[in-house]
């Protein structure tokens, strides 16, 4: 019963770390890398739902913690989102390498 | 079949669902079928987190990851890039070596972190009340400051994100 196993889940969050990690740094797009962040967040609440279901006496923290993880995700994903709008708006490109230059 | 059979075999699914997932959404030089990819991902987590006995947050996980999340990066994709930008980003990947030795190097360490451990559960592991009346209580006592501040954060969020797009220029600002 791998679904019993504390480092069945561990393993698979650690797997969505690493790509996102890859993801982050080989995406040519601002979108792309967002995209690869919040797979992060991902395992990390996976993560905490993992020790809290097999190690922690207390079943309700866990839950409480990802759902925190959760609502940071959505903030961050909707001001990633609009930041990207704007600095589109000032340099006409999504390009993180193209974007370089301070106080423009 | 017997029922640890099913759920077995639901499981190896949804470990499917999130490797498969996660590659197309890291890999794929297309952003709407990285999206896609994310989306799956997240699928395939709300189903791990049923069988860590939590239906309330698998639920969650699907109404806020692949419900709102997923669609806003979907919008910001389809309202900020031209698709002259969507064929040029679609050229490929840059910095593939760099990001596979760091990642690589990344999942080797962690691994053999995990490998070592040895686990020690705490008294009273596993049991416990884990119904969302629980969980609703205890957001309304003990936790209630991270449930206020949660909620602050995300106002403040909100109205960040309208504040950065807005044009300001009616305004006087740059």
């Amino acid at each position: 019963m791998i679904s019993c196993n504390l480092n069945t889940y561990l393993i698979i969050a650690v797997f969505m770390l690493c790509l996102g990690l890859y993801g982050m740094m080989q995406h040519r797009s601002m979108i792309g890398m967002l995209i690869s962040i919040e797979l992060i967040l991902n395992g990390a609440g996976l993560n905490f739902m993992a020790f809290n279901r097999f190690l922690a006496p207390d079943p309700v923290v866990g839950q409480i913690f990802t759902l925190f993880i959760m609502g940071l995700a959505a903030a961050e994903a909707a001001i990633a989102v609009s930041l990207i709008f704007a600095v589109y708006r000032k340099y006409q490109t999504s390009d993180p390498e193209q974007i370089s230059d301070l106080r423009g | 079949m017997a029922y640890g059979t099913l759920t077995e075999i639901f499981f190896y699914l949804f470990i499917i669902m999130i490797v498969f997932g996660a590659l197309v959404a890291v890999s794929s030089p297309i952003l709407m079928k990285a999206v896609m990819g994310l989306a799956m991902a997240m699928f395939g987590t709300a189903g791990l987190y049923l069988y860590l006995n939590s239906p309330f947050l698998a639920l969650m996980q699907i109404l806020i990851y692949v419900g709102a999340v997923c669609i806003m990066i979907v919008f910001g994709i389809m309202v900020g890039y031209t698709p002259k930008q969507l064929a040029a980003y679609a050229i490929g990947p840059k910095n593939t070596i760099l990001a596979l030795v760091t990642s690589l190097l990344t999942l080797g360490v962690l691994q053999l972190g995990l490998s070592r451990t040895q686990w020690v559960q705490a008294q009273g592991a596993g049991g416990g009340d884990c119904s969302l009346a629980a969980l609703g209580e205890a957001l309304m006592t003990r936790y209630g400051l991270a449930f206020e501040l949660i909620s602050v954060v995300l106002m403040i969020a909100m109205v960040g994100a309208v504040a950065i797009t807005w044009n300001g220029k009616r305004r006087g600002l740059k």
